[in-house]
């Protein structure tokens, strides 16, 4: 059977609302009008308004008021419509949520999960498309996921409930439409590694999000000129899966990271200099990343493509990381 | 103390040359060919080897002697002249 | 304490890479200046590298038999006291002829030198990869990319398994030297003829009353007046370093040397200018028994700072050399040969001698080349008394 994988974010959260009676989900427009992104739509039927909560529009409040039921007991879900909203909520996700442990020596824990829609290509300019999950990567005491999958959209949420520190879930705009076969042999998944999605002998492909499907066109195009590229799906961008990291570069020795975000002091950093520090012997040519132009996301189409990573420059990089470009 | 053999003083001759030049060693050289050309010694190569022979026999050759040592044959009937008792 | 790296020195412009042969230190060991701590093997033999410090071996961190580049650290040391004394070695080779008192309050690097030809571009797993297939990643072609990769390493390692050639290492080590010198240095040569009668016959009575064991040869009396002559011409007598000559107060001659069988090295004879014509001959009789049988050391080999070679017993007139990088100058001199020559009016026969010079034209013109030489001959003829 076919399905989608903003379907799969709502069988999500469906199994987190029955099966964990404390959970709710809180956020703009997630009740009457279904979601931003029409994942909740419906849901307000089943489960009524305590469990599926509109809130004002106001990130700090509803975010911290998130906080403050996960500190007292419950399990909630708070959906922030994109990334670029959270930023109003940060002083709530780094001040509180990620730090009242440490403050309460322990006391305290934070079992939030947020959701929110990251990245480009839908034409939704700049204050709507930015890429912000590098930056919480930078943040202690949260941990970071980044659905790619279907797989992954339908059972990271449940996984990430089950936690006892805040997790943010980071599912890019442009996978909701993505179409195909659940593997009806998942029935979860963890939350703690990187994923091997292709295996290749040339080069490692470092990516998540939306830039995996792209990246994987990349590989089947490279396999046509004899480029055997592996793919590997990060998935937990916090804390980083090293151990994948220096796997795949023993197998490999060449590496391309490729990031929706922006280059500088991004994630994509930070990968290339675990690269160097954990496998430099490893290394057969310098680490390289394809990345989002160093510009607000564009509006008009053709812009917008032009800054985002594509198959056709990730296929580019990778011939040049292999000296064939 | 016995007076060497020709064969003794031609074995310390060569001793002393292939010392200096080693690629040498085991090689038969000719008895009446200028061993500087036929090894290719300069002058501090050859210098070396009179050295050496000073060490072997104890034999000082002057500088003015010199050239009657560049064969083999020739160094050895001076070396036997100058050793004659 | 002070920890020191000691790295791979540089002996020479075109070396870059040398071999760990045999470590004549131990870790606790203390060690003086100018101490013999680790035999390397490179293109040109087999060399002792000296330690400029006072100092206790912390450790050694290349095993003996691996080969690492120029620069790399092979051993840690604890420099106590930090201060050098005034004693020991002076200023350290080549790469600071500058005129820095030997006193100077600056403690002496070890002679690591930035090498001055081309770095190898290799990526860390291809000089891991060469490292263990014996391969020299210096001789390994890189691909389009330009760097040399594991798989360059590894082809180069199948088309070429037989072993490393030390006589065409070293070819190849005079052909980077040479082609760099032609490629970078202006040359300008200058030639003389001289009278040497008297000077040979100064030299026969000299060796007159001599054992062959301090017989001086010809050789040793121009190296001398070269030296001399070096000490007083600045532009001639150092190195040309980043764009700067850097003149040396000290000479350290290089002595052209051919070795047995083919191939060339210039170790120095250091404080040339100091030395008399007995002085001059014992130690070009000490470097050149180092050349054939080894034991030249780190410091003989980087500090030259001018350069003689000699090609006269070969029956050449004369000799148009090429400058050994990163050198002023060198000074050749052909075979003495009998020559009809004018004295006082009148045809004689004499012994003549041609001498030649080959100079950085960045650092000097011909004029200063050509009084150069003339004190070159001025300090042959007569030679002093010693």
């Amino acid at each position: 059977m076919t399905i989608n994988y903003r379907e799969c974010c709502k069988l999500a959260l469906r199994q987190c609302l029955d099966e964990e009676p404390r959970a709710f989900l809180m956020g703009e427009d997630v009740g009457a009008y279904g979601g931003c992104y029409a994942v909740s739509k419906g849901l307000l039927d089943v489960y009524g308004p305590d469990r599926i909560r509109d809130t004002p529009l106001s990130e700090s409040a509803f975010v911290g008021v998130g906080i403050g039921a996960a500190m007292n007991g419950m399990r909630p879900i708070v959906e922030v419509m994109t990334c670029n909203f959270s930023l109003l909520a940060l002083d709530q996700i780094i001040n509180n949520a990620a730090t009242l442990r440490h403050m309460s020596g322990g006391q305290l824990g934070v079992p939030l999960v947020i959701r929110m829609a990251t990245g480009a290509g839908r034409q939704l300019a700049a204050q709507h498309s930015h890429s912000f999950e590098g930056w919480y990567a930078h943040i202690p005491g949260v941990r970071i996921l980044a659905p790619a999958t279907l797989e992954d959209a339908r059972f990271m949420l449940p996984a990430a409930l089950k936690e006892p520190d805040p997790v943010l879930l980071f599912e890019h705009v442009f996978l909701y439409a993505m179409e195909g076969e659940l593997d009806a042999s998942v029935r979860a998944v963890d939350i703690e590694h990187a994923a091997l999605r292709r295996r290749g002998t040339h080069l490692s492909i470092l990516t998540y999000g939306a830039s995996l499907q792209k990246s994987l066109s990349a590989a089947d195009a490279l396999a046509a000129e004899g480029i055997d590229a592996e793919v590997i799906d990060l998935r937990v961008l916090r804390p980083l899966d090293d151990a994948a990291l220096v796997d795949t570069v023993k197998r490999t020795h060449r590496v391309l990271v490729v990031d929706e975000g922006w280059k500088s002091g991004g994630l994509s950093a930070e990968l290339m200099a675990r690269v160097c520090e954990l496998a430099f012997d490893e290394l057969d040519a310098p680490p390289t990343r394809v990345c989002t132009a160093e510009v607000p996301i564009p509006y008009p189409k053709h812009l917008e493509d032009a800054a985002l990573p594509q198959a056709a420059t990730i296929a580019a990089a990778a011939r040049r990381v292999c000296g064939r470009g | 103390m016995s007076v060497p053999t020709d064969d003794e003083l031609r074995r310390a001759l060569v001793d002393a040359i292939t010392t200096v030049a080693p690629d040498a060693r085991g090689a038969s050289i000719p008895g009446d060919v200028d061993v500087r050309e036929h090894l290719e010694l300069d002058s501090m190569d050859f210098l070396r080897v009179l050295v050496g022979l000073k060490e072997r026999l104890g034999v000082d050759v002057p500088e003015a002697d010199a050239p009657r040592l560049v064969t083999l044959d020739g160094a050895v009937a001076y070396l036997r002249a100058r050793l004659a008792p | 304490m002070a920890e020191l790296a000691f790295a791979m020195p540089a002996l020479g412009a075109d070396m870059e890479r040398g071999r760990v042969v045999r470590w004549r230190v131990k870790p606790g060991d203390t060690i003086g200046r100018g101490q013999v701590i680790v035999e390397v093997e490179t293109d040109k033999g087999l060399i002792d590298v000296e330690c400029f410090h006072d100092a206790t071996v912390m450790a050694l961190l290349v095993p003996e038999g691996v080969e690492v580049a120029v620069g790399a650290v092979i051993a840690r040391l604890d420099v106590a006291g930090a201060a050098p004394t005034a004693e020991g070695p002076r200023a350290p080779p080549a790469t600071e002829p500058a005129r820095l008192p030997p006193t100077s309050a600056a403690p002496a690097m070890p002679p690591v030198a930035t090498p001055l030809g081309a770095r190898v571009i290799a990526s860390p797993l291809a000089r891991r990869r060469a490292a263990a297939l014996g391969v020299d990643v210096a001789t390994v072609a890189p691909g389009t990319s330009g760097r040399i990769s594991a798989e360059d390493v590894e082809r180069a390692a199948a088309t070429s398994t037989r072993e490393r050639d030390p006589k065409e290492a070293m070819r190849r080590a005079i052909a980077a030297a040479m082609a760099k010198s032609k490629r970078e240095i202006p040359h300008y040569y200058l030639w003389q003829s001289v009278d040497v009668t008297d000077a040979l016959a100064w030299l026969t009575a000299h060796n007159a009353r001599r054992p062959v064991t301090e017989r001086v040869l010809f050789g040793a009396l121009v190296a001398r007046a070269v030296a001399r002559a070096a000490a007083a011409a600045p532009e001639m007598n150092g190195a040309y370093l980043e764009g700067a000559v850097r003149s040396s107060l000290e000479v350290h001659l290089g002595f052209a040397t051919a070795q047995r069988g083919g191939g060339l090295v210039a170790p120095a004879l250091l404080d040339a200018h100091t030395l008399d014509v007995d002085a001059m001959m014992s130690a070009i009789a000490d470097v050149v028994a180092r050349v054939k049988s080894g034991g030249l050391k780190s410091r003989e080999m980087s500090a030259g700072t001018i350069t003689l070679t000699a090609l006269g017993e070969l029956g050449v007139d004369g000799v148009l050399p090429v400058i050994q990088p990163p050198q002023l100058a060198i000074v050749g001199a052909g075979r003495v040969t009998e020559r009809p020559w004018v004295v006082g009016g009148a045809v004689v026969v004499r012994s003549v001698l041609t001498l030649s010079l080959a100079a950085d034209h960045r650092a000097s013109d011909g004029h200063r080349g050509a009084r150069f030489l003339q004190n070159i001959v001025k300090n042959l003829v007569p030679p002093e008394a010693p």
